[in-house]
């Protein structure tokens, strides 16, 4: 018999950045007791890291904006393979749950007037993202988690699950273990919130930090929930690429809105060479009306810089590509560039991006207002994730919801810069109403201990194996060469078929992993753990990109380089059969009510 | 490519020592990418804290060289490598394992801490209308990443151990922060005089020196806080008007 503690919650929220913070807020407050488990210490999850601003049609800086402009920016951004219903109430929640922070205590930059100020981001028509500076995640987190302590919740931090259980295919709790000591827990819950975030460790260059190894995506799969879009990985354009330590760090979507600019080695604009179909008449032609709208000028179209992140990070390697990049594989990305039209030029970057000027003098000895950055894409987001209802935030398990990053459906094939903070917010806190409610209208389920007694097993296997065994490093650290290398910003089947093939052999590596030492505080043992997530999630990402034969927002392949009408129409699904195996399966994208085909046609 | 050696403090709950590690080292490394190195090549079970690699979340503080830093933030170059490389966890928290110390304190702390108490909001909507220039002081004190650093360098903790008394340097920004949010009614003058030990700083400004978010942690937070405190309960004349008319010398 496995030894272990047990705690009891109506709901049990894994994963403690804003989606889950607001989900333990919402729920907690509508009278239930909630548990909210975090693999780090609270506040460190990687809301924090979320530089840019969160989208929300405040109309405090361009009065022409609302929830249909936000709607229709987002669907657009998405290439129309988003679920509509989600989009819709995510533009029409988003206001009142940035306002809600400010009465939490959080301190958005302000208007001259001083309401919430709002800058400039990519894909979206209007200024339209209240930020602090660039370190609008913080402000976000810090809000969510000094309020949240208030609430009565019971926070278990530094918890990692290992599987969720489940009574008659609805979810009944969850097993797990301290990082600390590595003692079991086991968690019963009515109803369980996954906000775990993402999937970035599956490959080489990431912005992710440790902890996102796809662990809310695998746990759903293995209790049985659907998960859909797995294809679309999003690249941030910009990450850092030298020096080789800090490659892929995040460099904010923000330097742009503020009139950063991309240049290719020849010093061309070459954002301006291609721009897009459906963002022609909104986009600038010449780099003057470019930067009168970064200031505010109502009357310019955004400049190219400010394109999709899908769609600026294959313009960068095309340049890298073609043999005009930078000297470490990247681009230049100029903002000290304005110093030629602001007299105090120096002081406003500082002001405006001031983790991003710290982040390259201490990290690159660059100074952003003497000279420019080098910038490549690193991967940063995934799109798709668990398949939920669009108000309940439910996936196809009864109990289980999931919210923020680790669900799918807003964002489609390309998520828009911001719409990720107010993502977490608006459907975290559907998602702790819902379960909420789910806890009220059902009882305990019923925990199988032999469920508990084999994850408890199988978990400390590691040890039996020791330390002369396959280093679980190692073969974290290839499937992460493999998947970028494989499965990367450019796909083809080819290379992907043989990515299916290597996961096999890593999947076979994984299971003979060893680790010395004991289970306190032991980081080979919890790499070793996390592997089955990473592998899980690769296989998803893997086959369905092989599913979509074409190239939309995030997914571009190579062998079928242009948008397809019939893979328009649906979203790549995959479940666990009943043999084990990973099915895919495609099925129609939800339906958009006439009211919002109608906001679609108008905003056009 | 160059080598260097870390000696790492490794062990658990405060029994262990230091054991010497040798890796390569490359242009841009910072302390944390060689613990990483160290981690995945020669010991699996080395226990340390970090999520962003960016300054941006404040996990892996600890002490390098004698200093209280962030390793994410720790350059190679910044430091002499023709000698060891001391690593040691934070000395202030109670030892858990190699890197990792018990922060929890910290936790409980911000817990007793009167919460953020809202004025009316302007609009029915919860519209809040606050000046630029009045919340860029709360705004510095905002960028606190929690890393605990300014905690772990204080005497009146590290020395003194007053944990029960004292709330240590980076509650006293997070109180600032509250007290001059101007849309807060809160008042937390009370706790600070008696249950969070501000009479306990003697201003030696060593937190400001560690702050890796460059938060002048003394001079914009804790003497102004001293300060408040000293006119609410020190001044006969404030004291005399406040008898006299009730709520005029707040805010």
């Amino acid at each position: 018999m496995a030894d272990y503690q047990t705690h009891t919650h109506d709901v049990l929220i894994v994963g403690a950045g804003g989606a889950g913070l607001r989900a333990a807020i919402e729920a907690s407050a509508a009278g239930v007791s909630v548990g909210l488990v975090c693999k780090s210490l609270l506040g460190k999850a990687h809301t924090v890291m979320a530089e840019g601003g969160i989208a929300a049609a405040l109309a405090n800086v361009d009065d022409r904006d609302n929830w249909k402009v936000h709607f229709a920016d987002t669907m657009r951004g998405g290439q129309y393979v988003n679920h509509g219903r989600m989009a819709e109430l995510h533009a029409k929640e988003a206001p009142d749950r940035v306002r809600e922070l400010e009465t939490w205590g959080a301190v958005f930059d302000r208007t001259k007037d001083g309401g919430i100020l709002q800058r400039n981001f990519g894909g979206h028509r209007y200024p339209r993202l209240a930020h602090v500076g660039d370190r609008t995640g913080l402000e976000m987190i810090r809000t969510l988690q000094d309020h949240g302590v208030h609430q009565g919740i019971d926070v278990h931090m530094e918890v990692t699950v290992l599987t969720l259980l489940t009574d008659g295919g609805r979810v009944v709790g969850a097993f797990g273990y301290d990082r600390e000591r590595g003692r079991f827990r086991l968690f019963k819950a009515k109803a369980i919130v996954l906000a775990t975030g993402g999937v970035g460790r599956a490959f080489k260059i990431t912005s992710n930090s440790w902890e996102y190894t796809g662990d809310g995506q695998s746990l759903a799969y293995h209790a049985g929930a659907e998960l859909k879009d797995m294809e679309f990985v999003q690249f941030h354009p910009t990450g850092m690429v030298w020096p080789p330590s800090v490659q892929g760090i995040l460099v904010t979507e923000g330097v742009r809105g503020e009139g950063g600019v991309l240049r290719n080695k020849d010093g061309a604009r070459f954002m301006f060479g291609d721009i897009p179909d459906n963002y022609k008449s909104q986009t600038a032609d010449n780099e003057e009306e470019g930067w009168r709208y970064c200031q505010g000028d109502k009357n310019a179209r955004r400049p190219p810089e400010l394109l999709t992140r899908d769609h600026v990070a294959r313009c960068i390697m095309r340049e890298v590509r073609g043999g005009r990049g930078s000297p470490h594989g990247g681009v230049f990305l100029d903002i000290s560039w304005i110093k030629e039209k602001l007299p105090n030029a120096p002081e406003h970057i500082r002001r405006k991006l001031p983790s991003m000027y710290h982040q390259f003098k201490q990290l690159a000895d660059i100074d952003i207002t003497r000279e420019p950055m080098e910038v490549g894409p690193t991967t940063h987001y995934i799109m798709g994730g668990v398949s939920v209802d669009p108000d309940s935030q439910m996936s196809s398990v009864p109990g289980l919801f999931a919210a923020g990053e680790v669900a799918a459906g807003l964002h489609g094939a390309n998520r828009l810069g911001g719409n990720s903070l107010s993502d977490l917010v608006v459907f975290g806190k559907r998602a702790g109403e819902f379960a909420a409610k789910f806890a009220k209208d059902h009882g305990s389920g019923t925990v199988n201990t032999a469920q508990v007694e084999a994850a408890a097993r199988e978990s400390l296997a590691p040890f039996e194996r020791g330390a002369g065994a396959e280093n679980p490093f190692t073969v974290q650290h290839d499937l992460q060469e493999m998947m970028q290398d494989l499965v990367g910003i450019v796909r083809r089947e080819d290379e992907m078929v043989r990515a299916l093939e290597g996961l096999k052999k890593l999947s076979a590596r994984a299971a003979t992993t060893g680790v010395p030492g004991n289970r306190e505080y032991n980081p080979g043992w919890h790499t070793a753990l996390d592997l089955q997530n990473l592998l899980t999630v690769s296989e998803a990402i893997t086959l369905s990109a092989i599913e979509r034969k074409e190239s939309r927002g995030a997914q571009f392949r190579d062998d079928f380089p242009d948008k397809s009408a019939e893979f328009g129409k649906v979203n790549i699904v995959v479940k666990k059969a009943a043999d084990g195996s990973m099915q895919v399966r495609r099925v129609p994208v939800a339906p958009l009510s006439d009211e919002l085909k109608k906001v679609i046609e108008e905003q056009k | 490519m160059s080598t260097a050696t870390f000696r790492i403090w490794r062990g658990e709950n405060g029994n262990g020592g230091f054991k010497d590690h040798t890796v390569e080292v490359s242009e841009g490394m910072v302390v944390l990418d060689a613990v990483h190195k160290i981690q995945a090549t020669q010991a699996t079970d080395l226990a340390c804290r970090w999520n962003c690699k960016a300054g941006k979340c404040g996990s892996c503080s600890a002490e390098i060289n004698g200093s209280p830093r962030l390793m994410c933030m720790t350059r190679l170059n910044q430091i002499p490598l023709d000698q060891p490389v001391t690593i040691e966890p934070m000395r202030t928290f109670p030892h858990r394992k190699d890197l990792v110390t018990d922060v929890s304190w910290n936790f409980d702390v911000k817990k007793k801490i009167a919460r953020f108490k809202p004025r009316k909001a302007d609009a029915a909507d919860g519209t809040f209308k606050m000046g630029q220039a009045d919340i860029d002081r709360v705004q510095e004190f905002r960028k606190c990443i929690e890393c605990y650093l300014c905690q772990d360098v204080c005497h009146v903790l590290r020395d003194h151990g007053k944990h029960e008394e004292f709330i240590g340097p980076r509650f006293f920004v997070y109180n600032a922060a509250l007290e001059m949010h101007p849309a807060d009614t809160g008042d937390r003058l009370g706790a600070l005089k008696t249950d969070h030990g501000i009479g306990y700083c003697n201003i030696t400004k060593c937190c400001t020196n560690v702050c890796p978010e460059e938060i002048r942690i003394t001079d914009n937070a804790i003497i102004p806080l001293k300060e408040r405190v000293v006119d609410e309960f020190y001044d006969p004349l404030g004291w005399l008007l406040k008898k006299l008319r009730p709520g005029a010398t707040k805010g």
